[in-house]
């Protein structure tokens, strides 16, 4: 691939904006948060072009924005933000990704480092156990076709309905686990047939859970608001989406979109970009079905947090309570919402669009939960497996700049192939063992696509959303124990 | 022999370039490619045969439904596909006997697990004497 050509031009050391006169089409111009060191390997891989080609897109405010951990994905790049004007804007499924609502969630406790570490095999075995990963991985709940249609309009509810988590989880999750409008009349048989089996899976390729210690803590004050209260604490850090039944949901809406692109004459730099009108009956069914799949993971998240719970619980001989495992928070970062943003002085309605991005909502917006009111919305950003994960919260900078939006995790270097010729999984496994970190997975040789190597330093890319102002960072964790599928 | 497929290995993508010496060659080894990317196709015995029908608006639409059809066949039935016979094919319309057998963990190892066909990047072309396609996936 030849390295991108087109100009960028400074901001500040944080902020490089593509004009919009770069391209005929774009309708705002694009704006990358990144360090010049980043830039240069972003451009390596064509990125900004993508950037540039999101601006296309009808009813778009603001910027087509790019954060730090941005890279080459399908029409919108993986680390993309893009906001339209509910009413004469575009909704994409290409720009929510096909796991939709993949996203984090977070647990502590109030056990350290020292209590956890000799029973650290015994831990991940029954992590390894209880919770079905790997391809093809199915549920140990039950989930027919009635119970599907309530989950996907009930989501994480529907979980604590059955005894799995309680109403305090809730209160901490993002749109507290369960989005409205979701139509079960707009999923396709296949996409309920894909979906119903492997509720309460990990899936694999990059989806894991992580038993973490507190490494460091940035801002103490707004650490304890979050139950993380010293180093060496033990957190339980849980990155999975919606399986293949997002994947369906987008796979047939898509097909849908296409059509509309023509019907609609919406011209587009690239075919997967497709989009229909947010008020169009295309683009409200898209709505619908995208929020039955951010419902379905937020269940499926919902059921494996319980799942830690009780493995913790029988390893330590201790209730979770005692255990005090508590939720910290669970963000989306593939999802597209309908928010009130300010945009040039007036509020405005828009559909934020994040993929591979973190909604990052400041201390006493409505929509922060009231526990974290004084602190703004906890961010979680996962790093690759073996190096470190951050928590940090959203800011009101984040609220003026990026439609409340942050980054959400490391970002490829190296192509899965290219990982897998330069190491062997076995040896993945070994070098983390010596590291004090044990790893269980169901296919060992695919441990190399996600090695520390692969990815870009997570560390590098909390450091310039933390500098720019749109998140600020709280604390780093470091893993002790991985789960992969 | 010309190759019957490629695999692409980009930093964020994985994808595949089949070749044909027609229409139902190319989207044969494109499929063959889908299941080499996922498995070793050596390693699948032709022990049953599941015949599909996939319908689209034009041809390069079909090649993404025919492999999500594939994808969406192996991640609900858990059945791996090592041949594809094309038994009628139109820009609209595709259908094919597909032999394989279902996937058993002691005996297939999985390398990724495919989740989507896209159309990122998508192409279809003569090329030379034959044809030859482009997908990328999502994994």
């Amino acid at each position: 691939m030849t390295p991108w050509q087109g100009q960028l031009i400074k901001v500040d050391d944080y902020r490089w904006k593509i004009p919009e006169n770069y391209k005929t089409g774009m309708r705002v111009p694009g704006l990358i948060y990144a360090s010049k060191e980043m830039l240069e390997s972003m451009c390596e891989e064509q990125t900004p072009e993508q950037v540039a080609n999101v601006a296309f897109l009808p009813g778009i405010v603001g910027y087509s924005l790019a954060m730090p951990d941005i890279h080459w994905g399908y029409g919108f790049p993986i680390g993309g933000v893009a906001a339209m004007d509910v009413r004469s804007g575009v909704i994409s499924p290409g720009g929510v990704g096909y796991d939709i609502n993949c996203g984090v969630r977070l647990l502590r406790s109030n056990l350290n480092e020292a209590e956890v570490r000799p029973k650290i095999n015994q831990l991940i075995n029954g992590l390894f156990l209880d919770i079905p990963s790997g391809l093809g991985s199915e549920g140990k709940i039950r989930v027919g076709q009635k119970e599907m249609n309530e989950l996907m309009v009930e989501g994480a509810r529907w979980a604590v309905r059955r005894g799995l988590g309680s109403h305090e989880d809730l209160d901490v999750t993002e749109e507290n686990g369960c989005m409205g409008g979701a139509d079960p009349g707009k999923i396709s048989d296949k996409a309920a047939k894909r979906g119903m089996p492997q509720a309460g899976t990990l899936g694999s390729g990059n989806h894991f859970l992580e038993i973490q210690i507190v490494k460091e803590i940035f801002d103490s004050d707004t650490a304890s608001v979050m139950g993380i209260t010293e180093i060496g604490q033990i957190l339980v850090l849980i990155h999975t989406g919606s399986r293949g039944f997002g994947h369906q949901v987008c796979t047939d809406h898509l097909r849908v979109m296409e059509q509309a692109v023509s019907k609609y004459g919406i011209k587009l730099p690239d075919r997967q970009l497709a989009c229909a009108p947010i008020e169009s009956s295309e683009g409200q069914d898209y709505l619908a079905a995208m929020a039955c799949a951010a419902n379905y993971a937020w269940a499926n998240r919902q059921c494996i947090a319980h799942w830690i719970r009780e493995v913790f619980s029988r390893v330590l001989g201790k209730g979770p309570e005692k255990l005090g495992m508590k939720q910290v928070y669970d963000v989306a970062h593939n999802i597209a919402k309908i928010e009130e943003h300010v945009i040039d002085g007036r509020k405005l309605k828009v559909c934020v669009h994040r993929k591979g991005a973190t909604r990052a909502f400041p201390a006493g917006h409505k929509d922060t939960p009231d526990c974290y009111k004084k602190i703004g919305q906890p961010v979680l950003v996962p790093g690759d497996m073996g190096r470190c994960s951050f928590i940090a919260v959203g800011t009101h900078k984040a609220m003026d700049e990026t439609f409340g939006s942050t980054c959400h995790g490391a970002g490829r270097v190296m192509s899965r192939g290219a990982a897998r010729r330069s190491m062997r999984g076995a040896d993945v496994v070994l070098e983390l063992r010596r590291r004090g970190i044990t790893v269980k997975a169901e296919n060992i040789p695919s441990l190399a696509e996600e090695a520390s190597q692969a990815y870009k330093d997570v560390t590098e890319i909390i450091d310039v959303v933390h500098k720019a102002g749109i998140s600020r960072k709280v604390a780093l964790a470091v893993p002790m124990g991985i789960i992969k599928g | 022999m010309k190759r019957a497929f490629e695999i692409i290995d980009h930093t964020a993508d994985v994808g595949i370039i089949a070749y044909g010496a027609d229409v139902e060659e190319l989207f044969s080894n494109a499929a063959l490619a889908l299941f080499s990317l996922i498995t070793e196709p050596e390693s699948i015995d032709e022990k049953l045969r599941l015949g599909l029908e996939v319908r689209s608006k034009g041809r390069d639409d079909l090649l993404v439904e025919w492999l999500n059809e594939l994808i969406y066949v192996f991640d609900v039935k858990h059945i791996l596909f090592r041949r594809f016979d094309i038994n009628s094919l139109t820009p609209n319309r595709l259908k094919a006997d597909c032999y394989g057998e279902a996937f058993s963990p002691l005996k297939h190892k999985i390398n990724v697990g495919v989740k989507a066909a896209t159309y990122h990047m998508l192409k279809l072309d003569k090329s030379g004497n034959g044809y030859r396609a482009q997908v990328i996936f999502d994994v």
